[in-house]
């Protein structure tokens, strides 16, 4: 029987979500232009609503809808957090979007919609899952990233990584053919199998391999695939740019995951080499070319490239350990990158994007509190002890190490210790230099984003602090013990 | 030589031949109309394989709506061949590389061909492809299925966003408005007094 009961019952948060999800777009329809706020509460109590069943749902491992849908501990983890991030997300945006009139429902059907692909993503039990997942993923990030379409920079993005985007799908989909006609098989648990087995045909297999790499570290944005990053961060209003950067990467982890260990773990040998040269490209790369920018959200976007760098060392490994290590980067990272993000949301006024660095000018003077939150997560992007990103750092480190790959440990840490400049002058900027403006900053009067981003500035220090209840759960999901 | 193989060589040429045409004729309404011819040729390369539906579905969705919605574009674009073709010569040896580069992969490719030497076996419970495809998406594939057709609303709210703009000041016909309208909101009736002027005052 190729569909039954419990099959619903295993994707209930997704299939939730995506009734939430018409009924948002009914919802925007009858409200007026003027109570766009409505369509907001909506989208952020479905997203609250999809968590608390993922949260609740405590039900065993299981593959549903003949192997399409894999329900198990690593799914559940991603799930939470990509959740968790993308409602805190909505949150921050909501002002921000107000104030440009951008505030359109259409924002959020297609935050959610993106939402649900990566759900589905992390939860893939096939490659035609893996490629439907990623398409709903990426074609509403598209979309979103075009969103101001009375900026030239806005659609001049949109293009580049429309373009580039679908080059990278196509190349993913080509080596998912090539899998499948060496294997005989679109179940990555029988990919699995036939891997590990003495038949198949290698060539094809190692053929294939590449472009899933290939297509793995677009989705991440590690060198050499990282050209659309910079120009889609810069370019997108800060709305997006926020989602774009956070959430998705743990998608593109959980792809990862599944594709390279559940599909094709056989061949880590292989491919745990590719992803060690992408790795001290994208830490290279990034850190140093982060140094010359001066508008902080491309700045930020080589920040990703090196962290995405620092995230693939976990994967090295290719143990369980390795990817828990990653998983937890990968968190982390999200979370990070979301403060640095919702502070440029929280500075911007309408005319004044807050995207030059100089626009951080003497922040201490204005907002002693608000300044000490992106010192924060500036540390903690660095790798600054005791705040989250240190202890993620090591734990990668310590993984890629395990690997086999010294040298590459070495790099990265050299890359670290260059990257704390870029991270130190946006403290330097804020701290010593001398406030263009004289006056106290004006914030919005927006109580949830206020709140929000302060605790989740905060809780990259508490979790820098107490990071072993979120280690052993990433540890005991990947079956680490 | 059996019947189906003499045909196969009539539609494979037939194919080889248009799809040539497609990329070399200098119009490029002819271009697209060979394209049609090379769709053609291909589905009925399908038929004889018994791929009923493939056949069908390429005749129906390409010939039939893609092809038809090129030819308008085509039309309307009104492209002049000759700044197509500028730089032919001086792209020639960087494409032929690229060609040349392709086809070795593609012979390396097909060095694997110990796969494709063995035919795979047909399953006599699927009966035709028609009905396998249906039970095949309505069951295996059915997750996969319903979240296409997501992708396939989030397409439709893309284009709607992108596109969409409401302007100030644009003219436009309200036809519910129109024949809600009543009588009274157009004609407006007059009473006057009538008034002889007709009469002579001596």
């Amino acid at each position: 029987m190729p569909f039954s009961i419990q099959d619903l019952q295993l994707i209930l948060p997704e299939a939730f979500l995506l009734f939430a999800i018409c009924a948002v777009i009914v919802v925007d329809l009858l409200v007026k232009p003027t109570q766009r706020d409505v369509t907001h509460w909506v989208s952020f109590g479905a997203v609250a609503a999809t968590l608390l069943l993922v949260v609740i749902d405590r039900g065993a491992d299981a593959v549903g809808f003949s192997g399409m849908f894999v329900h198990d501990a690593v799914a559940r983890l991603l799930k939470i957090f990509m959740l968790l991030i993308v409602a805190a997300i909505l949150a921050y945006a909501r002002t921000y979007l107000k104030d440009r009139r951008l505030h359109v429902g259409e924002f959020y059907e297609l935050v959610l919609f993106a939402t649900l692909g990566m759900m589905l993503l992390v939860s893939a039990g096939s490659l035609v899952m893996i490629y439907v997942g990623l398409e709903l993923l990426t074609l509403s990030s598209y979309a979103l990233v075009a969103l101001n379409r009375d900026s030239s920079l806005s659609t001049e993005a949109a293009m580049k990584y429309f373009v580039l985007g679908a080059l990278a799908s196509g190349l993913l989909l080509y080596g998912l053919s090539m899998i499948y006609g060496a294997t005989g098989s679109l179940d990555l648990a029988r990919i699995h199998l036939a891997d590990t087995g003495v038949g198949g045909h290698p060539s094809l297999l190692l053929f294939g391999l590449v472009f899933v790499v290939v297509g793995i570290a677009f989705k991440f944005g590690a060198v050499p695939f990282h050209m659309w990053l910079p120009d889609v961060y810069e370019g997108s209003p800060t709305a997006v740019t926020i989602f774009v950067s956070t959430a998705p990467k743990l998608a593109a982890f959980g792809m990862a995951y599944r594709l390279l260990d559940s599909g094709l773990g056989a061949l880590a040998p292989h491919w745990s080499l590719m992803l060690a040269i992408l790795a001290a490209l994208s830490l290279v790369i990034g850190n140093v070319v982060a140094i010359a920018q001066t508008n902080i959200k491309r700045m930020l976007a080589y920040s990703t490239i090196s962290h995405m760098g620092f995230l693939l060392l976990g994967l090295l490994d290719a143990t369980p350990s390795g990817y828990a290590a990653a998983m937890f980067y990968a968190i982390c990272y999200a979370l990070m990158t979301a403060v640095a993000f919702g502070m440029i949301l929280l500075l911007s006024r309408v005319g004044f994007e807050a995207d030059d660095i100089d626009d951080f000018k003497g922040l201490h003077q204005r907002s002693p509190w608000y300044a000490f939150v992106m010192l924060l997560t500036m540390f903690s992007l660095a790798g600054v002890p005791p705040l989250w990103g240190f202890f993620a750092k090591l734990l990668v480190l310590k993984a890629t190490i395990d690997a086999g790959f010294l040298w590459l440990a070495l790099v990265a840490i050299v890359c670290a210790v260059a990257g704390c400049f870029y991270y130190l002058r946006v403290v330097k900027v804020m701290y010593f230099d001398a406030p263009t403006e004289k006056k106290a900053l004006e914030l919005p009067a927006d109580v949830p984003l206020r709140w929000l981003l302060s605790i989740n500035g905060v809780a990259l220090l508490f979790m820098g602090l107490f990071f072993g209840p979120l280690l052993t759960w990433c540890y005991r999901a990947m079956g680490a013990g | 030589m059996s019947f189906e193989l003499i045909l196969f060589y009539m539609f494979a040429a037939v194919l080889t031949v248009a799809a040539l045409g497609v990329i070399t004729v200098k119009n490029s309404v002819h271009a697209a109309l060979l394209l049609v011819l090379s769709f053609f040729t291909a589905s009925a390369l399908w038929l004889l394989l018994q791929a009923e539906f493939l056949a069908v579905a390429l005749v129906l969705v390409y010939v039939g709506a893609v092809m038809v919605l090129f030819l308008f574009v085509v039309m309307m674009l009104d492209i002049k061949a000759e700044s197509v073709r500028e730089g032919f010569v001086r792209y020639l040896p960087v494409g032929a590389l690229v060609a040349a580069a392709m086809l070795v992969e593609m012979l390396a490719l097909i060095g694997v061909k110990s796969l494709a030497a063995q035919a795979l076996p047909v399953d006599p419970a699927a009966g035709e492809n028609t009905a396998w495809l249906g039970k095949a998406l309505f069951g295996r594939f059915l997750l996969p299925f319903e979240v296409a057709a997501v992708i396939l609303t989030v397409a439709l709210i893309a284009a709607v966003t992108l596109t969409l703009r409401h302007r100030v000041g644009v003219k436009s016909q309200n036809p519910s408005g129109q024949v809600a309208v009543k009588p009274s909101e157009r004609i407006r009736i007059v009473k006057m007094e009538s008034v002889n002027k007709g009469a002579p005052t001596a």
